[in-house]
Protein backbone atom coordinates (compact mmCIF):
# COMPACT_ATOMS: atom_id res chain seq x y z
CA UNK A 1 0.00 0.00 0.00
CA UNK A 2 0.96 3.60 -0.46
CA UNK A 3 1.72 4.02 3.22
CA UNK A 4 4.82 1.81 2.99
CA UNK A 5 6.64 4.34 0.87
CA UNK A 6 8.29 7.64 1.69
CA UNK A 7 5.86 10.31 0.53
CA UNK A 8 6.96 12.94 -1.97
CA UNK A 9 3.70 14.78 -1.38
CA UNK A 10 1.35 14.25 1.51
CA UNK A 11 -2.18 15.62 1.89
CA UNK A 12 -3.76 15.87 5.31
CA UNK A 13 -7.51 16.63 5.43
CA UNK A 14 -7.35 19.14 2.61
CA UNK A 15 -10.45 21.11 1.65
CA UNK A 16 -10.69 23.53 -1.21
CA UNK A 17 -13.53 25.74 -2.35
CA UNK A 18 -14.10 28.74 -4.57
CA UNK A 19 -16.51 31.16 -2.94
CA UNK A 20 -19.19 28.84 -1.56
CA UNK A 21 -18.57 26.07 -4.03
CA UNK A 22 -16.74 23.18 -2.34
CA UNK A 23 -14.49 21.48 -4.87
CA UNK A 24 -12.28 19.21 -2.77
CA UNK A 25 -13.33 17.59 0.49
CA UNK A 26 -11.16 15.94 3.12
CA UNK A 27 -8.34 14.83 0.85
CA UNK A 28 -5.87 12.67 2.78
CA UNK A 29 -3.13 10.52 1.31
CA UNK A 30 0.39 10.34 -0.07
CA UNK A 31 2.10 10.24 -3.42
CA UNK A 32 5.10 7.92 -2.99
CA UNK A 33 8.52 9.26 -3.85
CA UNK A 34 10.04 8.00 -7.10
CA UNK A 35 6.80 6.32 -8.18
CA UNK A 36 4.19 6.98 -10.83
CA UNK A 37 0.75 7.62 -9.38
CA UNK A 38 -2.18 8.08 -11.73
CA UNK A 39 -5.21 10.14 -10.89
CA UNK A 40 -8.45 9.02 -12.50
CA UNK A 41 -12.09 9.97 -12.14
CA UNK A 42 -14.99 11.54 -13.97
CA UNK A 43 -14.94 15.07 -15.37
CA UNK A 44 -15.29 17.67 -12.69
CA UNK A 45 -14.11 15.33 -9.93
CA UNK A 46 -11.43 17.82 -8.89
CA UNK A 47 -8.33 16.18 -10.37
CA UNK A 48 -6.91 19.35 -11.91
CA UNK A 49 -7.63 21.29 -8.75
CA UNK A 50 -5.76 18.73 -6.68
CA UNK A 51 -2.77 18.91 -9.02
CA UNK A 52 -2.65 22.70 -8.81
CA UNK A 53 -2.58 22.45 -5.03
CA UNK A 54 0.59 20.33 -5.31
CA UNK A 55 2.70 23.11 -6.78
CA UNK A 56 1.12 26.08 -5.09
CA UNK A 57 -0.91 27.42 -8.01
CA UNK A 58 -3.75 27.13 -5.50
CA UNK A 59 -3.72 26.91 -1.72
CA UNK A 60 -6.03 24.78 0.40
CA UNK A 61 -8.78 26.38 2.37
CA UNK A 62 -7.99 24.09 5.28
CA UNK A 63 -5.75 21.09 5.96
CA UNK A 64 -2.04 20.71 5.24
CA UNK A 65 0.09 19.71 2.30
CA UNK A 66 3.67 18.50 2.77
CA UNK A 67 6.32 18.29 0.09
CA UNK A 68 8.98 15.84 1.28
CA UNK A 69 8.02 16.38 4.91
CA UNK A 70 8.13 20.17 4.64
CA UNK A 71 4.99 22.29 4.88
CA UNK A 72 4.17 23.51 1.39
CA UNK A 73 3.95 27.10 2.62
CA UNK A 74 7.53 27.00 3.85
CA UNK A 75 8.69 27.04 0.22
CA UNK A 76 9.02 30.20 -1.78
CA UNK A 77 6.34 29.94 -4.52
CA UNK A 78 8.91 30.31 -7.29
CA UNK A 79 11.22 27.67 -5.81
CA UNK A 80 8.27 25.31 -5.23
CA UNK A 81 7.02 25.59 -8.80
CA UNK A 82 10.44 24.82 -10.25
CA UNK A 83 10.79 21.81 -7.95
CA UNK A 84 7.23 20.61 -8.67
CA UNK A 85 6.61 21.08 -12.38
CA UNK A 86 3.21 20.88 -14.03
CA UNK A 87 2.07 20.30 -17.60
CA UNK A 88 -1.32 22.02 -17.67
CA UNK A 89 -4.40 20.37 -19.15
CA UNK A 90 -4.97 22.95 -21.87
CA UNK A 91 -1.28 23.01 -22.89
CA UNK A 92 -1.28 26.84 -23.03
CA UNK A 93 1.38 28.54 -25.11
CA UNK A 94 2.89 31.99 -25.10
CA UNK A 95 2.66 33.46 -28.58
CA UNK A 96 5.63 33.04 -30.88
CA UNK A 97 7.74 30.04 -31.75
CA UNK A 98 8.20 26.65 -30.18
CA UNK A 99 11.69 27.75 -29.16
CA UNK A 100 10.31 30.75 -27.32
CA UNK A 101 8.06 28.43 -25.34
CA UNK A 102 10.84 26.01 -24.50
CA UNK A 103 13.11 28.88 -23.48
CA UNK A 104 10.44 30.45 -21.28
CA UNK A 105 11.29 28.63 -18.02
CA UNK A 106 14.95 29.60 -18.42
CA UNK A 107 14.27 33.17 -19.47
CA UNK A 108 12.07 33.64 -16.43
CA UNK A 109 15.28 33.14 -14.44
CA UNK A 110 16.96 35.79 -16.58
CA UNK A 111 19.16 33.30 -18.45
CA UNK A 112 19.47 32.28 -22.08
CA UNK A 113 18.42 28.86 -23.31
CA UNK A 114 20.76 26.92 -25.55
CA UNK A 115 19.23 25.96 -28.91
CA UNK A 116 21.01 22.59 -28.83
CA UNK A 117 19.31 21.69 -25.56
CA UNK A 118 15.96 22.71 -26.98
CA UNK A 119 16.54 20.47 -30.01
CA UNK A 120 17.44 17.50 -27.84
CA UNK A 121 14.35 17.98 -25.76
CA UNK A 122 12.15 18.21 -28.84
CA UNK A 123 13.58 14.95 -30.08
CA UNK A 124 12.90 13.35 -26.69
CA UNK A 125 9.20 14.13 -26.97
CA UNK A 126 9.08 12.89 -30.54
CA UNK A 127 9.18 16.17 -32.43
CA UNK A 128 11.97 16.89 -34.88
CA UNK A 129 14.28 19.86 -34.44
CA UNK A 130 12.58 21.46 -37.46
CA UNK A 131 9.78 22.38 -35.08
CA UNK A 132 12.01 24.78 -33.17
CA UNK A 133 11.14 27.80 -35.30
CA UNK A 134 7.55 26.77 -35.95
CA UNK A 135 4.88 29.20 -34.76
CA UNK A 136 2.83 27.65 -31.95
CA UNK A 137 -0.36 28.71 -33.71
CA UNK A 138 0.58 26.30 -36.53
CA UNK A 139 0.82 23.25 -34.25
CA UNK A 140 -1.73 20.49 -34.06
CA UNK A 141 -3.31 19.65 -30.71
CA UNK A 142 -1.00 16.68 -30.22
CA UNK A 143 2.10 18.68 -31.15
CA UNK A 144 1.13 21.34 -28.66
CA UNK A 145 0.87 18.72 -25.95
CA UNK A 146 4.35 17.49 -26.79
CA UNK A 147 5.77 21.00 -26.64
CA UNK A 148 3.99 21.51 -23.34
CA UNK A 149 5.54 18.35 -21.88
CA UNK A 150 8.99 19.34 -23.14
CA UNK A 151 8.63 22.81 -21.65
CA UNK A 152 7.72 21.37 -18.26
CA UNK A 153 10.86 19.22 -18.37
CA UNK A 154 13.12 22.23 -18.94
CA UNK A 155 13.14 23.05 -15.20
CA UNK A 156 14.13 19.41 -14.43
CA UNK A 157 11.49 19.12 -11.70
CA UNK A 158 11.87 16.58 -8.89
CA UNK A 159 8.13 16.02 -8.95
CA UNK A 160 6.26 16.02 -12.23
CA UNK A 161 2.53 16.77 -12.45
CA UNK A 162 0.92 15.76 -15.75
CA UNK A 163 -2.64 16.79 -16.53
CA UNK A 164 -4.09 14.76 -19.42
CA UNK A 165 -0.99 15.19 -21.53
CA UNK A 166 -1.85 12.48 -24.02
CA UNK A 167 -5.52 13.24 -24.68
CA UNK A 168 -4.86 14.45 -28.26
CA UNK A 169 -2.18 11.96 -29.18
CA UNK A 170 -2.42 9.05 -31.59
CA UNK A 171 -1.47 5.59 -30.34
CA UNK A 172 2.16 5.79 -31.48
CA UNK A 173 2.74 9.20 -29.97
CA UNK A 174 0.97 8.12 -26.82
CA UNK A 175 3.31 5.16 -26.42
CA UNK A 176 6.33 7.41 -27.08
CA UNK A 177 5.26 9.84 -24.38
CA UNK A 178 4.54 7.03 -21.94
CA UNK A 179 8.01 5.64 -22.56
CA UNK A 180 9.62 9.03 -22.13
CA UNK A 181 7.89 9.65 -18.81
CA UNK A 182 8.71 6.16 -17.58
CA UNK A 183 12.33 6.72 -18.60
CA UNK A 184 12.49 10.02 -16.70
CA UNK A 185 10.95 8.31 -13.71
CA UNK A 186 13.53 5.52 -13.77
CA UNK A 187 16.58 7.53 -14.74
CA UNK A 188 16.14 10.47 -12.36
CA UNK A 189 13.83 8.98 -9.76
CA UNK A 190 11.32 11.69 -10.56
CA UNK A 191 8.02 11.34 -8.74
CA UNK A 192 5.15 11.46 -11.21
CA UNK A 193 1.51 12.28 -10.67
CA UNK A 194 -0.41 11.73 -13.85
CA UNK A 195 -4.06 12.57 -14.50
CA UNK A 196 -5.57 10.44 -17.24
CA UNK A 197 -8.96 9.54 -18.62
CA UNK A 198 -7.43 6.48 -20.19
CA UNK A 199 -7.77 3.61 -17.69
CA UNK A 200 -5.61 1.32 -19.79
CA UNK A 201 -2.88 3.95 -19.53
CA UNK A 202 -3.31 4.05 -15.75
CA UNK A 203 -2.83 0.26 -15.67
CA UNK A 204 0.11 0.34 -18.07
CA UNK A 205 2.23 3.06 -16.53
CA UNK A 206 0.97 3.62 -13.01
CA UNK A 207 2.48 2.11 -9.88
CA UNK A 208 -0.38 3.52 -7.84
CA UNK A 209 -3.77 5.01 -8.59
CA UNK A 210 -6.11 7.45 -6.88
CA UNK A 211 -9.73 7.39 -7.95
CA UNK A 212 -11.51 10.70 -7.39
CA UNK A 213 -15.23 11.47 -7.52
CA UNK A 214 -17.14 14.59 -6.56
CA UNK A 215 -14.19 16.20 -4.85
CA UNK A 216 -13.26 13.18 -2.80
CA UNK A 217 -10.71 10.41 -3.06
CA UNK A 218 -12.82 7.26 -3.11
CA UNK A 219 -10.16 4.61 -3.60
CA UNK A 220 -6.36 4.42 -3.62
CA UNK A 221 -3.87 1.64 -4.00
CA UNK A 222 -1.72 -0.14 -6.55
CA UNK A 223 -3.00 0.52 -10.06
CA UNK A 224 -4.31 -3.04 -10.28
CA UNK A 225 -7.19 -1.90 -8.10
CA UNK A 226 -8.77 -0.72 -11.34
CA UNK A 227 -9.18 -4.36 -12.40
CA UNK A 228 -11.25 -5.18 -9.34
CA UNK A 229 -12.41 -2.11 -7.47
CA UNK A 230 -13.95 -2.64 -4.06
CA UNK A 231 -16.07 0.52 -4.14
CA UNK A 232 -19.32 0.26 -6.11
CA UNK A 233 -19.09 3.76 -7.58
CA UNK A 234 -15.57 3.04 -8.73
CA UNK A 235 -16.75 -0.24 -10.20
CA UNK A 236 -19.38 1.43 -12.35
CA UNK A 237 -16.93 4.20 -13.30
CA UNK A 238 -14.37 1.64 -14.42
CA UNK A 239 -16.94 -0.34 -16.36
CA UNK A 240 -18.36 2.75 -18.00
CA UNK A 241 -14.99 4.34 -18.67
CA UNK A 242 -12.87 1.33 -19.64
CA UNK A 243 -11.68 1.48 -23.21
CA UNK B 1 -22.69 86.11 -29.85
CA UNK B 2 -25.96 87.16 -28.20
CA UNK B 3 -28.38 84.82 -26.45
CA UNK B 4 -30.77 85.47 -29.34
CA UNK B 5 -28.32 84.17 -31.96
CA UNK B 6 -27.47 81.30 -29.64
CA UNK B 7 -31.12 80.28 -29.48
CA UNK B 8 -31.32 80.36 -33.27
CA UNK B 9 -28.56 77.70 -33.28
CA UNK B 10 -31.16 75.34 -31.84
CA UNK B 11 -32.01 74.78 -35.51
CA UNK B 12 -29.09 72.39 -35.44
CA UNK B 13 -30.91 70.38 -32.81
CA UNK B 14 -34.20 70.41 -34.68
CA UNK B 15 -32.69 68.77 -37.76
CA UNK B 16 -31.62 65.54 -36.01
CA UNK B 17 -34.94 65.50 -34.13
CA UNK B 18 -36.91 65.64 -37.36
CA UNK B 19 -34.72 62.98 -38.93
CA UNK B 20 -35.06 60.75 -35.91
CA UNK B 21 -38.83 61.14 -35.94
CA UNK B 22 -39.34 60.50 -39.64
CA UNK B 23 -36.92 57.58 -39.81
CA UNK B 24 -38.07 56.10 -36.50
CA UNK B 25 -34.55 56.15 -35.08
CA UNK B 26 -35.96 56.52 -31.59
CA UNK B 27 -33.29 59.02 -30.64
CA UNK B 28 -35.57 61.98 -29.87
CA UNK B 29 -35.53 61.54 -26.13
CA UNK B 30 -31.75 61.16 -25.91
CA UNK B 31 -31.20 64.08 -28.26
CA UNK B 32 -33.36 66.34 -26.13
CA UNK B 33 -31.74 65.18 -22.91
CA UNK B 34 -28.29 65.72 -24.42
CA UNK B 35 -29.24 69.21 -25.58
CA UNK B 36 -30.74 70.28 -22.27
CA UNK B 37 -27.86 68.82 -20.31
CA UNK B 38 -25.20 70.48 -22.42
CA UNK B 39 -26.97 73.85 -22.13
CA UNK B 40 -27.26 73.65 -18.37
CA UNK B 41 -23.82 72.14 -17.75
CA UNK B 42 -21.90 74.49 -19.99
CA UNK B 43 -23.70 77.63 -18.88
CA UNK B 44 -23.10 76.61 -15.29
CA UNK B 45 -19.43 76.01 -16.01
CA UNK B 46 -19.26 79.34 -17.80
CA UNK B 47 -20.61 81.21 -14.80
CA UNK B 48 -18.41 79.31 -12.40
CA UNK B 49 -15.34 79.95 -14.54
CA UNK B 50 -16.16 83.63 -14.77
CA UNK B 51 -16.48 83.76 -11.02
CA UNK B 52 -13.22 81.88 -10.41
CA UNK B 53 -11.28 83.87 -13.00
CA UNK B 54 -12.49 87.12 -11.54
CA UNK B 55 -11.63 86.09 -8.02
CA UNK B 56 -8.13 84.78 -8.91
CA UNK B 57 -8.27 82.87 -5.63
CA UNK B 58 -5.97 79.86 -5.23
CA UNK B 59 -8.59 78.15 -3.11
CA UNK B 60 -11.16 78.28 -5.90
CA UNK B 61 -8.67 77.01 -8.45
CA UNK B 62 -7.86 74.17 -6.12
CA UNK B 63 -11.53 73.37 -5.61
CA UNK B 64 -12.20 73.40 -9.36
CA UNK B 65 -9.35 71.02 -10.08
CA UNK B 66 -10.42 68.76 -7.21
CA UNK B 67 -13.94 68.69 -8.58
CA UNK B 68 -12.63 67.71 -12.03
CA UNK B 69 -10.59 64.89 -10.54
CA UNK B 70 -13.51 63.60 -8.50
CA UNK B 71 -15.83 63.61 -11.51
CA UNK B 72 -13.22 61.97 -13.76
CA UNK B 73 -12.48 59.29 -11.15
CA UNK B 74 -16.16 58.55 -10.80
CA UNK B 75 -16.49 58.12 -14.56
CA UNK B 76 -13.45 55.92 -15.05
CA UNK B 77 -13.66 53.57 -12.07
CA UNK B 78 -16.64 51.59 -13.36
CA UNK B 79 -14.51 50.19 -16.16
CA UNK B 80 -12.23 48.54 -13.65
CA UNK B 81 -14.84 47.42 -11.17
CA UNK B 82 -13.20 44.00 -11.00
CA UNK B 83 -9.94 45.50 -9.74
CA UNK B 84 -9.72 45.96 -6.00
CA UNK B 85 -9.38 49.58 -4.83
CA UNK B 86 -9.73 50.89 -8.37
CA UNK B 87 -11.26 54.20 -7.22
CA UNK B 88 -8.13 55.16 -5.33
CA UNK B 89 -5.84 53.89 -8.02
CA UNK B 90 -7.56 56.05 -10.63
CA UNK B 91 -7.68 59.06 -8.29
CA UNK B 92 -3.98 58.78 -7.43
CA UNK B 93 -3.11 58.47 -11.11
CA UNK B 94 -5.14 61.54 -12.04
CA UNK B 95 -3.66 63.56 -9.17
CA UNK B 96 -0.15 62.52 -10.12
CA UNK B 97 -0.65 63.42 -13.78
CA UNK B 98 -2.14 66.79 -12.84
CA UNK B 99 0.64 67.66 -10.39
CA UNK B 100 3.32 66.50 -12.81
CA UNK B 101 2.03 68.49 -15.79
CA UNK B 102 1.22 71.66 -13.87
CA UNK B 103 4.51 71.34 -12.02
CA UNK B 104 6.44 71.35 -15.28
CA UNK B 105 4.30 74.05 -16.93
CA UNK B 106 4.42 76.47 -14.02
CA UNK B 107 7.82 75.41 -12.68
CA UNK B 108 9.55 76.04 -16.01
CA UNK B 109 7.53 79.17 -16.61
CA UNK B 110 5.88 77.77 -19.72
CA UNK B 111 2.43 79.00 -18.73
CA UNK B 112 1.59 81.65 -16.13
CA UNK B 113 0.08 80.46 -12.84
CA UNK B 114 -3.26 82.11 -13.45
CA UNK B 115 -6.71 80.60 -13.05
CA UNK B 116 -7.32 80.90 -16.78
CA UNK B 117 -4.35 78.73 -17.71
CA UNK B 118 -4.40 76.32 -14.82
CA UNK B 119 -8.08 75.47 -15.11
CA UNK B 120 -8.32 75.16 -18.89
CA UNK B 121 -5.17 73.08 -19.16
CA UNK B 122 -6.12 70.95 -16.16
CA UNK B 123 -9.48 70.30 -17.78
CA UNK B 124 -7.82 68.96 -20.89
CA UNK B 125 -5.22 66.96 -18.99
CA UNK B 126 -7.67 65.41 -16.53
CA UNK B 127 -10.26 64.75 -19.23
CA UNK B 128 -7.67 63.07 -21.38
CA UNK B 129 -6.31 61.10 -18.45
CA UNK B 130 -9.84 59.93 -17.70
CA UNK B 131 -10.36 58.70 -21.25
CA UNK B 132 -7.01 56.95 -21.15
CA UNK B 133 -7.91 55.29 -17.85
CA UNK B 134 -11.12 54.00 -19.36
CA UNK B 135 -9.36 52.74 -22.48
CA UNK B 136 -6.66 51.09 -20.42
CA UNK B 137 -8.99 49.45 -17.90
CA UNK B 138 -11.29 48.17 -20.62
CA UNK B 139 -8.44 46.58 -22.47
CA UNK B 140 -6.60 45.32 -19.41
CA UNK B 141 -9.58 43.55 -17.85
CA UNK B 142 -10.37 41.81 -21.13
CA UNK B 143 -6.70 40.90 -21.77
CA UNK B 144 -6.42 39.42 -18.28
CA UNK B 145 -9.55 37.40 -18.75
CA UNK B 146 -8.76 36.08 -22.20
CA UNK B 147 -5.14 35.22 -21.37
CA UNK B 148 -5.66 33.68 -17.98
CA UNK B 149 -4.18 30.39 -19.20
CA UNK B 150 -0.99 32.12 -20.23
CA UNK B 151 -0.71 33.93 -16.91
CA UNK B 152 -1.12 30.65 -15.06
CA UNK B 153 1.42 29.01 -17.34
CA UNK B 154 4.12 31.55 -16.51
CA UNK B 155 3.37 31.25 -12.79
CA UNK B 156 3.52 27.45 -13.06
CA UNK B 157 6.99 27.62 -14.60
CA UNK B 158 8.33 29.69 -11.72
CA UNK B 159 7.58 33.16 -13.00
CA UNK B 160 6.65 36.08 -10.76
CA UNK B 161 3.26 37.81 -11.04
CA UNK B 162 4.95 40.66 -12.87
CA UNK B 163 6.42 38.25 -15.43
CA UNK B 164 3.11 36.43 -15.68
CA UNK B 165 1.13 39.56 -16.48
CA UNK B 166 3.83 41.33 -18.49
CA UNK B 167 2.46 40.70 -21.99
CA UNK B 168 -1.10 41.60 -21.08
CA UNK B 169 0.06 44.73 -19.28
CA UNK B 170 2.25 45.94 -22.12
CA UNK B 171 -0.41 45.18 -24.74
CA UNK B 172 -3.01 47.13 -22.78
CA UNK B 173 -0.72 50.10 -22.22
CA UNK B 174 0.16 50.18 -25.91
CA UNK B 175 -3.42 49.76 -27.11
CA UNK B 176 -4.70 52.55 -24.89
CA UNK B 177 -2.02 54.98 -26.10
CA UNK B 178 -2.47 54.33 -29.81
CA UNK B 179 -5.47 56.64 -30.36
CA UNK B 180 -3.60 59.58 -28.83
CA UNK B 181 -0.54 59.02 -30.97
CA UNK B 182 -2.50 58.30 -34.15
CA UNK B 183 -4.70 61.37 -33.81
CA UNK B 184 -1.58 63.52 -33.49
CA UNK B 185 -0.18 62.17 -36.73
CA UNK B 186 -3.02 63.61 -38.80
CA UNK B 187 -3.78 66.66 -36.71
CA UNK B 188 -4.44 69.76 -38.83
CA UNK B 189 -4.79 67.75 -42.03
CA UNK B 190 -8.34 66.60 -41.61
CA UNK B 191 -9.68 68.84 -38.93
CA UNK B 192 -8.45 71.61 -36.74
CA UNK B 193 -8.37 70.74 -33.07
CA UNK B 194 -11.40 72.20 -31.29
CA UNK B 195 -9.41 74.33 -28.94
CA UNK B 196 -7.37 75.88 -31.74
CA UNK B 197 -10.47 76.60 -33.80
CA UNK B 198 -12.03 78.27 -30.79
CA UNK B 199 -9.01 80.47 -30.26
CA UNK B 200 -8.87 81.46 -33.92
CA UNK B 201 -12.57 82.28 -33.99
CA UNK B 202 -12.11 84.33 -30.85
CA UNK B 203 -9.57 86.37 -32.80
CA UNK B 204 -6.22 84.94 -31.76
CA UNK B 205 -3.26 84.94 -34.13
CA UNK B 206 -3.26 81.50 -35.88
CA UNK B 207 0.46 81.02 -35.22
CA UNK B 208 -0.09 81.70 -31.54
CA UNK B 209 -3.00 79.31 -31.55
CA UNK B 210 -0.85 76.65 -33.23
CA UNK B 211 1.93 77.08 -30.70
CA UNK B 212 -0.50 76.63 -27.88
CA UNK B 213 -2.07 73.63 -29.57
CA UNK B 214 1.36 72.02 -29.92
CA UNK B 215 1.99 72.52 -26.24
CA UNK B 216 -1.31 70.84 -25.44
CA UNK B 217 -0.64 67.94 -27.77
CA UNK B 218 2.76 67.22 -26.26
CA UNK B 219 1.20 67.52 -22.86
CA UNK B 220 -1.41 64.94 -23.80
CA UNK B 221 1.31 62.51 -24.92
CA UNK B 222 2.78 62.67 -21.45
CA UNK B 223 -0.67 62.40 -19.95
CA UNK B 224 -1.50 59.33 -22.01
CA UNK B 225 1.69 57.44 -21.29
CA UNK B 226 1.93 58.31 -17.60
CA UNK B 227 -1.74 57.46 -17.02
CA UNK B 228 -1.59 54.03 -18.68
CA UNK B 229 1.72 53.02 -17.19
CA UNK B 230 0.91 54.20 -13.70
CA UNK B 231 -2.58 52.73 -13.63
CA UNK B 232 -1.19 49.49 -15.05
CA UNK B 233 1.46 49.10 -12.40
CA UNK B 234 -0.98 50.03 -9.65
CA UNK B 235 -3.60 47.57 -10.91
CA UNK B 236 -1.84 44.34 -11.77
CA UNK B 237 -0.74 43.38 -8.22
CA UNK B 238 -4.38 43.19 -7.10
CA UNK B 239 -4.89 40.21 -9.42
CA UNK B 240 -2.50 38.11 -7.34
CA UNK B 241 -2.23 37.15 -3.69
CA UNK B 242 0.77 36.83 -1.38
CA UNK B 243 1.44 33.26 -2.51
CA UNK B 244 1.83 34.46 -6.12
CA UNK B 245 -1.47 32.90 -7.13
CA UNK B 246 -4.07 34.32 -9.47
CA UNK B 247 -6.97 35.28 -7.24
CA UNK B 248 -9.86 32.99 -8.21
CA UNK B 249 -13.22 34.48 -8.93
CA UNK B 250 -16.33 32.84 -10.23
N1 LIG C 1 -12.10 28.79 -11.22
C1 LIG C 1 -13.18 28.03 -10.96
N2 LIG C 1 -14.36 28.61 -10.64
C2 LIG C 1 -15.44 27.86 -10.35
N3 LIG C 1 -15.45 26.54 -10.37
C3 LIG C 1 -14.33 25.90 -10.67
C4 LIG C 1 -13.13 26.60 -10.98
N4 LIG C 1 -12.18 25.71 -11.24
C5 LIG C 1 -12.75 24.51 -11.11
N5 LIG C 1 -14.05 24.61 -10.77
C6 LIG C 1 -15.00 23.51 -10.54
O1 LIG C 1 -14.39 22.56 -9.72
C7 LIG C 1 -14.73 21.25 -10.09
C8 LIG C 1 -13.47 20.45 -10.31
O2 LIG C 1 -12.77 20.95 -11.41
P1 LIG C 1 -11.45 20.28 -11.94
O3 LIG C 1 -10.98 21.09 -13.09
O4 LIG C 1 -10.51 20.08 -10.83
O5 LIG C 1 -12.01 18.88 -12.45
P2 LIG C 1 -11.25 17.71 -13.22
O6 LIG C 1 -11.40 16.49 -12.39
O7 LIG C 1 -9.89 18.14 -13.58
O8 LIG C 1 -12.15 17.56 -14.53
P3 LIG C 1 -11.71 17.20 -16.04
O9 LIG C 1 -11.48 15.74 -16.08
O10 LIG C 1 -12.90 17.58 -16.85
O11 LIG C 1 -10.50 17.99 -16.35
C9 LIG C 1 -15.58 21.39 -11.34
O12 LIG C 1 -16.93 21.24 -10.97
C10 LIG C 1 -15.32 22.79 -11.82
O13 LIG C 1 -16.47 23.32 -12.44
MG1 LIG D 1 -8.95 18.56 -15.29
Amino acid sequence: MTTDYKPAIHFNHVDYSINDNQILRGITGSFPEGKITTLVGPSGAGKTTLLKLCNGLLSPESGEIYIKDKQINSFEPVELRRKVGIALQSAPMVSGTVYRNLALPVELRGEKYDKKEAENLLRDVGLGEKFLDRKVTDLSGGQRQKVSIARTLVNKPEILLLDEITSSLDRTSLKEVEELITLINQKYGTTIIWITHNLQQALDIGDFTWVMMDGEVVETGESDLLRAPSNDRVKSFVQGGAQ
Amino acid sequence: MTYLTLSITLIFVVIPLVLSKTLNLGLERDTIIATVRSIIQLLLVGFILKFVFDSESLLYIFLMVTLMIVAATHNARNKGASIKGITWKVAITLIFVEVLTQGILIGLNITPPTAQYIISISGMVIGNSMVLSILFLNRFTSEVESHQDETELVLSLGGTPKQAIHNQLINSIKASMIPTIESQKTVGLVQLPGMMSGQIIAGADPIQAVQFQLLIMFLLLTTASVTSVMLGFLSYPTLFNQRMQLIQKS
